[in-house]
């Protein structure tokens, strides 16, 4: 509540916050179906069809309408991000924490192997993975999870380790508490934080890996709808129909600007030093 | 005559509305030309920020001057308002005619340039001096700090000194062109007494060299009688008391100074500790904690595949033995052992040799009977669990529930401790670092157990605060009949609450014994040493002699083994080692 209230205080936590908001009644409506069109009937006689009434921003070449496709994209794209960004926290937790905690051969061996995946650019990486699996809605989600792993390891380590040298966790040994309860109690309800930020701009992140492996024919695969795929059945069409890069892309672009938005509000609000300022 | 500085009124303010929030609240002082004058006060009086806005860096602190005067004489006799000069005449005096130095030395230079460096720095924005010039500058400046070995050490980086050559150099920096103010803001605070010894003996000597004067901001009030003429009291943004040193400290006129002089913590040569609870001769008691023959050594690699070549040896053949109801304070400077004695004690480093035994050990499996207090209320308790939580946790480890039972002993324990009541759903940060220490001091009482080790407990905490925990801890010794293994570098605490002392050099015991025998006939240079350099109000004017002995490496070859100790006894319960 205290949160929310303080997203409300903050300028462009405000601004993101509506944005995020709005995109996910999108998604929601888009994937109950809850659309003006049918996104995968093809209205052939209406084919490229501009912006009307009917067809609020237009037809595609298969006269598909393009609002509806856009609604069941946005649905389809935040799905794969939500659960590669939930994949990519996890997993990213349960190493950092593990490295940090049992520390020496287990730290160097975590992070040598999470530098080797750092050292990949984050959309060749998925390609990779995608390509080896075959692609799909659930490869992209773990190829775009395994490609942001280790952001999240490096964000939970490094704190954690910090915290780990911290007195209250000196005074927990005295006690003889279980390492478990160290971990989760000391490590991890003090690590909420970091995560809630590097979680928001992950999404973003994982909206644009998504867009760029549809994009690339290795994600949604047609006739489903995904904004990456849009884009790429535009590209031919750029000028004659103009509208079928532009709501997509524009479509993107504010999605990203939103997380974005909101992750830099969430890193004023809970960093530790500006809590007076909004508490 | 004008003086050197006027201070009349002086407001200072923080935040978007400066006057709604002030901190100064209408401070008036004079220096005059070659006076010492000490601002004594505790956390958030307002005593920092009355000095730093006399050179103005309050600025770069969001703080805004609201009101009044600073009139500073200058060279040439005419007297400017500092609290209305522009930035560009600001940085023309910052460093030409007021100097500063600050509290943590360790963090005022950059740790990537080298010392002669930032001291030629100075000389070159104030004097113009470069190359070759601004070297010999560099070194005389080192020279008249008494850094042995100037030439060479110009070259070293800051970690390469310790924290009192560390301090010197920023006297190096602060004094290198002349200035006839030097602020100086609890510049000992952070070294240990026997360093600080030396620092004041430094500065003393330098006031007289150049005749300069020293704004002093401390907060002990012992410190000061030392080496001030005039003592400005400051108490929630106002000037309390201001008068000559006699005056003050003999007949202090308003209450809060009395209280300071009164109630606080002063070191008294022995003749302030604790009457009760003496040991008797002829005891046959168990103790609650014996130990014998510590030894905690880390290995030393020159790299990874190597052997160790050597060993740190931190704690080298410590023995002691803790009755019930017995306070054992153990005091050395930093680096002595005296926390890592502790630590091995309750586990947290493993120690090489020796053994301890905790006498009277409750029958049931996993009851800690050691528990410890830390030195740091503020890193000590998890920000984001609640009390409830927090005084939880020993009793979960041990196995146990959080019932209805474990909530009474609670509720009675925050009672105990002059908590409120309702403190148990809040969170670490509603409270003040006084309260978190009896938080803490709760926590390590929840599984009743029989040694307390206390590293350094009150040393974080405000002076009448201090006395407020000390007395807690002597009354709960007494209902509980606890045995406190209490860690500490200050002499004046150590006084109020020990039965006996440990004085550890070097990872060693030199002298143990009875605390009034130690404290006023202490046997061993060291110790000796270490009294000498306390700061006491009846020392007035005292000349400091300037030891610059440092501290032996601990740094052993490998298979290093100390000769053993001869001690020589002293009375009924009071030894030293015999020294070579």
């Amino acid at each position: 509540m205290r949160i929310l209230r303080a997203i409300f205080g903050h300028g462009s936590g405000r601004i993101g916050g509506a944005i995020v908001c709005v995109y996910l009644l999108i998604a929601v409506l888009g994937l109950l179906g809850l659309t003006p069109h049918n996104p995968i009937t093809q209205y052939r006689i209406d084919r490229l069809h501009a912006p009307s009434a009917t067809y609020w921003m237009g037809t595609d070449l298969f006269g598909r309408d393009v609002a509806s496709r856009l609604m069941a994209g946005i649905g389809q794209s935040f799905t794969v991000a939500f659960f590669s960004v939930a994949f990519a926290t996890l997993a990213g937790t349960v190493l950092g924490l593990a490295a940090a905690w049992l520390g020496r051969r287990w730290d160097g061996v975590v992070m040598r192997v999470m530098d080797v995946l750092l050292a990949f650019p984050a959309i060749l990486l998925a390609l990779l993975i995608v390509t080896v699996a075959g692609p799909g809605t659930w490869t992209s989600v773990v190829a775009i999870g395994i490609v942001y792993t280790p952001i999240f390891t490096r964000v939970v380590r490094g704190p954690a380790l910090s915290l780990k040298a911290r007195e209250f966790v000196d005074a927990a040994r005295t006690f003889g508490s279980s390492s478990s309860y160290i971990v989760t109690r000391h490590l991890l309800l003090n690590l909420v934080a970091p995560l809630t930020v590097q979680v928001t701009l992950a999404l973003a992140w994982a909206l644009l890996t998504e867009a760029g492996l549809s994009f690339l024919g290795l994600g949604t695969q047609p006739p489903a709808a995904s904004l990456g795929l849009m884009l790429s059945d535009s590209r031919n069409l750029m000028e004659t129909a103009p509208w079928l890069m532009i709501f997509p892309g524009l479509a993107i672009m504010i999605s990203i600007l939103g997380f974005n938005l909101l992750g830099d509000a969430l890193r004023d609000i809970l960093d530790p030093r500006m809590r007076r300022a909004f508490a | 005559m004008t003086p050197l500085l006027s201070v009349s009124d002086l407001r200072v303010g923080f935040g978007r509305d400066p006057r709604a929030n002030e901190v100064v609240r209408g401070v008036s002082f004079d220096v005059a030309d070659g006076e010492t004058l000490a601002i004594v006060g505790e956390s958030g009086s307002g005593k920092s920020v009355t000095a730093l806005s006399i050179n103005r860096l309050i600025d770069f602190g969001g703080g805004r001057i609201t009101g009044g005067a600073i009139g500073l004489k200058r060279a040439n006799g005419t007297v400017l308002d500092l609290a209305g000069a522009g930035e560009a005449q600001l940085t023309g005096i910052r460093g030409a005619e007021i100097g500063m130095i600050f509290q943590e030395p360790m963090t005022s230079l950059n740790p990537v340039l080298t010392i002669g460096t930032q001291i030629e720095e100075s000389f070159r924005l104030h004097r113009g001096l470069t190359g070759r010039q601004a070297t010999v500058a560099a070194r005389d400046a080192l020279d008249r700090v008494r850094i042995p070995d100037a030439a060479r050490r110009l070259k070293y980086t800051p970690n390469q000194l310790s924290g009192g050559m560390l301090q010197r150099v920023m006297i190096a920096i602060a004094l290198a062109c002349n200035p006839r103010l030097l602020i100086a803001d609890e510049p000992t605070t952070a070294l240990d007494v026997t360093v600080q010894a030396q620092i004041m003996a430094l500065l003393a000597e330098l006031k007289r060299e150049t005749g300069m004067s020293v704004i002093f901001i401390t907060h002990d009030i012992g410190l000061v009688a030392g080496i001030a003429d005039k003592v400005m009291v400051m108490q929630n943004g106002q000037a309390v008391e201001q008068g000559e040193l006699n005056q003050i400290l003999d007949s202090p006129r308003h209450p809060y100074t009395q209280h300071l002089l009164r109630d606080v913590p002063h070191f008294a040569s022995g003749r302030a500790t604790r009457a009760d609870g003496r040991r008797e001769k002829s005891e046959n008691r168990q103790p609650a904690l014996k130990v014998d023959g510590l030894v905690v050594r880390f290995p030393l690699k020159s790299n990874f595949f190597s052997r160790a070549t050597g060993a740190v040896h931190a704690v080298d053949g410590v023995d002691f033995d803790l009755m019930p109801g017995e306070t054992l304070a153990i005091v050395g400077e930093s680096g002595s052992g005296k926390s890592t004695t502790a630590k091995a004690v309750l586990g947290l480093v493993r120690s090489t040799r020796g053994s301890f035994s905790v006498g009277n050990a409750p029958a049931e499996r996993n009851v800690r009977p050691v528990q410890m207090v830390f030195q740091n209320p503020y890193a000590s308790l998890n920000p984001r669990l609640t009390i409830e939580s927090i005084l939880a946790e020993p009793v979960i480890a041990a196995g146990g529930r959080v019932d209805t039972a474990t909530r009474a002993r609670m509720a009675s324990l925050l009672d105990r401790v002059g908590l409120p009541m309702n403190s148990l759903q809040r969170y670490p940060y509603e409270f003040s670092g006084g309260q978190r220490q009896r938080l803490c001091i709760a926590r390590a009482l929840m599984l009743n157990p029989s040694v307390v080790v206390l590293d350094e407990a009150v040393s974080a905490l405000d002076v009448s605060v201090q006395a407020k925990v000390l007395e807690l801890l002597v009354n709960l010794q007494r209902e509980y009949g606890l045995a406190y293994l209490f860690i500490s570098h200050d002499m004046a605490v150590v006084e109020r609450i020990a039965h006996r002392i440990a004085v550890i050099y070097a990872g060693q015991i030199v002298e143990i014994g009875d605390a009034a025998s130690v404290l006023s006939r202490p046997r061993h240079s060291y110790t000796r040493k270490l009294i000498s350099a306390v700061p006491a109000i009846d020392r007035r004017h005292e000349h400091f002699e300037i030891d610059t002995r440092q501290v032996p490496s601990l740094v052993r070859p490998r298979g290093f083994e100390p000769t053993p100790a001869r001690w020589e006894r002293f009375g009924g319960d009071h030894m030293a080692r015999v020294e070579a």
